[in-house]
């Protein structure tokens, strides 16, 4: 003890007691960090990575090579798991061709590689993760209120029972006929392209669950049906279209018919 | 239904039918250019000549009369037969309820089918000659005249309304003053609306609550791209005066990047990138809230006003003549968002003394 005290004021002194405090805290958080966080991130990272491989080969054209966007395409930095699932699930992503909006069509990844394109993404920063199914079954919702959050929040654009409708220069809000309640949930949640999102704090999880419930009331191959020829569900402007074209033009029909001269013997 | 028979071409076959030529109608001289060209002459029909042509229009109109009467048995049976919660799958129509559509559809034959058989039976058997029937004069004849003119003398005199003055004059006093019920009641046209629809619920420290969840807002709530809905705090969808009220007050709020808002009193009068604007369009009321949260612009579902909400509301497209008016807010002490005051300007549609 005698020999350490007469060394404390060697000139290498602080130094050695650096080293030993560094080694102290070293070994410390060896052996009381979590272990099992390293078995999860070998799985999740290896799905970053692959994501990161398609996301090289399929996105980066248009988005960057880190995803921060280009003059072609949006960043992609925080938007999270929910909107890759939704645009590269519903086809919409990768994008066929520039124009008002990007349409849905036949999806190109598989959902596996959606899933690590999606872990990719959303390790770029934090956003809203792929809802589990408990949050979208319509089963779960009530449909009553959904039609009342409908009404209030989403047919000023998609129409009162979902079926879309026009926006500006060549925009639309597209029909809901049949969608999947996981991409409408997603789609709420991130806000797509020109629809406005609706985050948890706007319209809460069940909010959002009475909204699908409404729409599978109303707006699927199953929903029932009240009969009636619907006429595409676009309200007074198609009906009124036809009520002028079919009905009236049938009662002019029939008054040409009344009014026409009778064949006469001598012409026929 | 040819037009050749109206074209005054002098063929030797068609002569007949030149006003000037014509034997019966031609009351007036060849020369006239004006000449009354009166009715042509009757041309029979095939059944008037054709026994059997007839006898075939009389089996076509009796076959659409007895349509009609299977179509009546048809919708009693529907009536008796279909259930009323059957569905049934029909081309073009999609899944309707059996019932109705064949209540329907006999019921239409079947008066159709009635109205078509008189139709076709006019055209083809009732008489078709062409029959001018004069007016009769306007004038009535002299005697009759005479006859209603001394008729009244003698009512007036046995009234005796020329000899009692006061009688005739409290009369006419009574029928004079009598419209002006009717003009008193144009009184309910008005009030004008004076200071009401400038002022609406909103006032300095009312909070501003989500209209889906009826919670008030917080800043945080709102994320750059979401759309919400909202209405002030205490006006509750059972008032009885909520229709009123709200028709004056719904806000929509928006979040923009601070650097996309290009009107610098818009973005001061919202919380850091927070704005509220009225959402009832200022053309005739429609909630104006398809929000698109790329190009920042709003428009009205009626009449496609647009308007750019990062340029404070401006109309952009349309008949809109106003920006949409924009609430005053900020932050209370508890981090709510509050109103700083009413709207500046009255929302909704222009009125005559708007200004």
């Amino acid at each position: 003890m005698k020999k350490l005290s007469a060394r404390r004021r060697h000139p290498l002194a602080a130094f050695v007691v650096l080293l030993l405090a560094l080694a102290a805290t070293g070994g410390l958080y060896a052996t009381l960090a979590p272990g099992e966080a390293k078995a999860d991130n070998s799985a999740q990272s290896l799905a970053i990575e692959e994501g990161k491989r398609l996301y090289d080969v399929g996105c980066a054209t248009c988005h960057g090579n880190g995803g921060q966007g280009s003059s072609d395409g949006p960043s992609l930095v925080g938007v999270g798991a929910a909107a890759v699932d939704f645009q590269v699930g519903t086809g919409r992503m990768p994008l066929q061709q520039p124009g008002p909006q990007a349409e849905e069509k036949p999806e190109v990844y598989s959902q596996e590689e959606i899933d690590q394109l999606a872990a990719y993404i959303a390790s770029l920063g934090p956003g809203a993760s792929v809802p589990e199914e408990s949050l979208y079954d319509p089963a779960g919702g009530d449909p009553a209120q959904g039609g009342e959050l409908f009404r209030t929040n989403c047919s000023q654009c998609h129409n009162f029972s979902g079926q879309g409708g026009a926006l500006t220069h060549g925009k639309e809000a597209p029909n809901l006929h049949d969608v999947d309640p996981r991409y409408i949930y997603e789609a709420m949640l991130t806000g797509p392209q020109n629809m406005p999102s609706f985050p948890n704090t706007v319209l809460t999880e069940e909010d959002k669950q009475d909204i699908i419930a409404y729409l599978n009331e109303v707006n699927t191959s199953s929903s029932a049906h009240q009969g009636g020829l619907s006429l595409g569900g676009y309200g007074p402007v198609g009906e009124g279209l036809f009520a002028w074209v079919a009905g009236i033009g049938a009662l002019v029909a029939c008054a040409v018919w009344i009014g026409a001269r009778s064949t006469k013997a001598r012409k026929s | 239904m040819s037009s050749h028979t109206d074209e005054p071409e002098p063929s030797p076959h068609e002569g007949e039918h030149l006003p000037s030529q014509r034997d019966e109608h031609s009351a007036v001289p060849a020369d006239d250019p004006f000449a009354n060209p009166g009715l042509p002459p009757h041309e029979p029909r095939r059944q008037d000549i054709d026994e059997q042509a007839a006898k075939r229009s009389e089996r076509s109109v009796s076959l659409l009369f007895a349509l009609s009467t299977l179509a009546t048995v048809g919708f009693i049976a529907c009536y008796v037969a279909i259930p009323i919660d059957k569905i049934v799958y029909i081309w073009p129509f999609g899944h309707v309820s059996g019932l109705n559509f064949g209540l329907g559809l006999t019921l239409g034959l079947a008066l159709f089918c009635i109205g078509a058989g008189a139709i076709h039976w006019a055209r083809t058997l009732m008489s078709d000659e062409e029959i001018v029937e004069e007016r009769h004069a306007i004038q009535a004849p002299p005697e009759v005249k005479a006859h209603v003119l001394a008729e009244f003398r003698k009512g007036a005199a046995e009234s005796q309304i020329g000899r009692r003055r006061l009688l005739r004059n409290s009369m006419l006093g009574a029928l004079s003053v009598v419209p002006l019920a009717g003009l008193v009641l144009l009184r309910d046209l008005g009030p004008l609306p004076h200071e009401k629809l400038r002022h609406t619920r909103w006032k300095k420290g009312t909070l501003i609550v989500n209209e889906s969840t009826a919670q008030p807002l917080r800043p945080e709530d709102i994320v750059v791209g979401s759309l919400t809905q909202a209405r002030p705090d205490g006006l509750d969808p059972h008032d009885e005066n909520f229709a009123n009220e709200i028709a004056k007050a719904a806000v929509m709020l928006v979040r923009l990047q601070p650097e996309d808002i290009k009107d610098q009193r818009s973005a001061e009068w919202g919380h850091e990138g927070i704005l509220c604007f009225s959402k009832i369009c200022t053309h005739i009321g429609c909630p104006a809230t398809l929000y698109e949260q790329q190009t920042h612009h709003a428009l009205c579902p009626c009449h496609q006003s647009t308007f750019d909400l990062s340029d404070g509301a401006r109309v952009l497209f349309g008949p809109a003549g106003h920006p949409l008016p924009q609430l005053r807010i900020t932050v209370n002490d508890d981090g709510y968002l509050e109103a700083l005051g009413d709207f500046e300007e009255p929302p909704g549609p222009s009125f005559w003394e708007r200004g």
